[in-house]
């Protein structure tokens, strides 16, 4: 390629004066500023943000948008499939389908009305193998549960569980009460692991000794055992269920936070604080504890899965909170009781919770890269 | 490192301690005796099974005979099994949870770093966002959730595996694979990252400009030291899957440890659940200790470490 050089008087030398050089272009941005720039390029992380507003807008609203009230039991509609008006092909069209096998294909057509109480002008046979070929006949059904029930003007949108309550209310309600119970306990760790770890770090010495001596002891304790004899002492209950979580959940807080205390109580902004005669107190709040934030903020994200996973879990195994109160734990063990026959019931709340732990995940992954100044473009 | 060891048995041993300590007295506090459902027997009748459990006698002298039976391994009689010693019932149903946490735990762990090390070679590429996926969703969706979704679709929808009970091999499959999904996200985000971090270091570039190959580099060079820090999520994961065979083992009706906790807690059963109780505590505890110091022998920089 031909070299062209351009010739020297094209070019005008830049007017320069000592403020120009000193000039800084780009804004200046603080910590949070420049952090929250980062989060925003994390496509993830957005989603993930985005996915728990619209869940907290469902848990705030979801349970008024229809009639049907939380604890409203009828038998006759129990177990009705979801129905939503337009959205049958994904299946949600108020209908129990079922396949059916047997020898010959009159038998297999009988095995499918009796399967849905022999109701035959609601249900609609599909041949799928008229049994001609030498292998079994195989004959799916599908039942309109609404239109033998005589009730084509209601739709539960997401079906209705074993006592006929509305499953749209419940699981929004479940979910009200489970990010509740998480919201509530990973406040109460956070004040408590922030206090903890903080006195421990700032006052050192003897202090610190006996108080991780004490840490060392509680981390030694399996949190699983420690919640299931909480609760089988306190009864179970939303309070009691808080408690539990938190009696040993504050512990990974005050240890982060004791950590990096220890780190900053020695860097000179603090001894200049300290010279110009602030008191202990007043050095802990407005120069630790804000730069100690971005951590306890991770830290208080990934707590909160935790707990909603450890409420759940209770609910399995028989600790969780009383009949009727919905929580997702409650609702997910409700569904496995007939998990084969009717899996809607637990379609919805495990969904709900399953996107609830990914988006809680995926967002205190992407803070945890965005309050990383080493990430810094 | 002798001090170590003797020093970390011996928090061992005080935790160990409170926690049976802490479980007597909770279990005293409690409602409801072997009596709650026997109203209807004399006193003389009721004196007699008081007395069989010990339970006679003042509260300080039961703790203490608890505590003395303890270090035998004795762990006192069901209530809700006649006769039966807490010990047997555990020993004989530690083998089903036992085999699931292992299986469960080998096959995570060897998939998950599967997964990180293919993303950690195609770093930033397709397959690095697919396996990153599986990990976040593997994290993140508990256990039973999943549980529920290879239920109906594997077993009842495809009757590939049989949905529940304990009969035979194939019986472990789906129980095994639910709880297999933690180890595998876990392994996976950590091979990923300790991955990453190795092949960006001094000697993998030495070992590269020297001329060993792609695959040389990566299992040989790359591998092995990557390896070293997943012994640290060994421990969690571990706990993890203690937490999970809780409940896969009731879903899927496997007769183990935690099917029977569940059962205890539901019928008031106190020896029992304290003896599992202990039993977790233990397992637990216990792993965390040998955790840490194979860590410390394998690595030989923490030994240089504490050395100096």
């Amino acid at each position: 390629m031909e070299n062209h050089k351009p010739s020297k008087d094209l070019f005008v030398p830049v007017e320069r004066t000592d403020n120009d050089s000193e000039k800084i272009n780009r804004p200046s941005l603080s910590f949070w500023q420049d952090s929250f720039i980062r989060l925003r390029k994390n496509v993830g992380a957005m989603i993930g943000l985005f996915v728990l507003i619209a869940l907290g807008v469902m848990a705030i609203f979801g349970p008024y948008m229809n009639s049907y009230g939380e604890f409203e039991q009828d038998l006759s509609r129990a177990k009705m499939p979801p129905k939503v008006e337009g959205l049958g092909w994904l299946g949600m069209d108020g209908t129990l389908s079922s396949v059916q096998t047997a020898d010959t294909l009159e038998k297999a057509e009988q095995k499918a009305y009796m399967r849905f109480n022999n109701q035959e002008e609601f249900i609609t046979l599909q041949t799928l193998n008229d049994g001609s070929n030498g292998q079994p006949a195989e004959v799916e059904a599908e039942y309109d549960v609404y239109a033998a029930k005589g009730m084509e003007d209601q739709s539960f949108w997401f079906g209705t569980d074993g006592l006929g309550r509305d499953l749209w209310t419940r699981t929004w309600m479940g979910t009200r009460i489970s990010l509740y119970i998480a919201l509530l306990a990973a406040t109460i760790d956070m004040i408590i692991g922030v206090a903890y770890g903080g006195i421990s770090a700032y006052y050192g010495g003897r202090v610190d000794n006996y108080m991780q001596r004490i840490i060392e002891i509680l981390v030694g304790i399996p949190n699983l055992v420690i919640v299931i004899l909480m609760i089988l002492i306190l009864e179970p209950g939303i309070l009691s269920i808080t408690i539990a979580l938190t009696i040993t959940g504050w512990i990974s807080m005050a240890r982060i936070v004791r950590g990096q205390v220890l780190k900053l109580k020695n860097q000179e902004f603090v001894l200049a604080s300290r010279t110009l005669g602030s008191k202990d107190n007043r050095i802990l709040r407005k120069h630790l504890v804000p730069n100690v934030l971005g951590l306890i903020i991770i830290n208080t994200m990934f707590t909160i899965p935790a707990a909603i996973f450890f409420e759940a879990f209770l609910s399995f195994i028989g600790l969780g909170l009383p009949t009727p109160i919905a929580s997702l734990g409650t609702l997910i063990d409700d569904g496995f009781k007939s998990l084969q026959i009717y899996p809607h019931i637990l379609l919805f709340p495990a969904i709900v919770i399953s996107l609830i732990m990914i988006a809680f995940n995926v967002l205190a992954d992407g803070l945890r890269d965005a309050f990383d100044p080493k990430m810094r473009e | 490192m002798t001090r170590y060891i003797l020093q970390r048995l011996g928090y061992m041993i005080i935790t160990m301690f409170l926690i049976a300590t802490f479980t007597f007295f909770l279990m005293k506090f409690l409602p409801g005796t072997p009596l709650s459902a026997a109203d209807k027997l004399s006193e003389e009748q009721q004196a007699v099974v008081l007395e069989k459990y010990g339970l006679n006698d003042p509260v300080p002298v039961q703790y203490f005979n608890y505590m003395v039976n303890l270090t035998q391994g004795d762990l006192g009689i069901s209530f809700q099994f006649d006769n039966r010693e807490v010990t047997t019932i555990i020993l004989e149903r530690i083998g089903p949870s036992m085999t699931l946490g292992f299986q469960a735990m080998v096959i995570g762990t060897i998939l998950g770093m599967l997964l990180g090390l293919i993303s950690a070679i195609y770093h930033n590429g397709f397959l690095d966002y697919g396996s990153t996926f599986i990990a976040v969703v593997g994290k993140s969706i508990p256990s039973f959730v999943f549980a529920g979704i290879l239920q109906y679709f594997v077993g009842v929808k495809l009757g590939w595996f049989p949905v529940a009970l304990w009969e035979g091999w194939e019986y472990t499959v789906l129980p095994t694979v639910a709880l297999a999904i933690f180890p595998i996200a876990i392994a996976a985000r950590f091979m990923r990252t300790e991955m990453l971090e190795v092949l960006g270091s001094d000697y993998i570039t030495t070992a590269r400009a020297k001329g060993v190959n792609k695959f040389g580099v990566v299992f040989k060079h790359g591998l092995r030291n990557a390896l070293i820090p997943l012994i640290t999520v060994l421990g969690p994961l571990a706990i993890g899957l203690m937490t999970g065979t809780l409940v896969i083992e009731n879903i899927f009706a496997v007769p183990g440890i935690g099917e029977q906790f569940v059962k205890a807690i539901n019928t008031n059963d106190f020896p029992i659940i304290m003896g599992t109780t202990l039993l977790i505590a233990f397992l637990f505890i216990f792993i965390i200790l040998v955790i840490d110091l194979l860590y410390g022998v394998i690595d030989p920089r923490i030994r240089l470490a504490e050395g100096e």
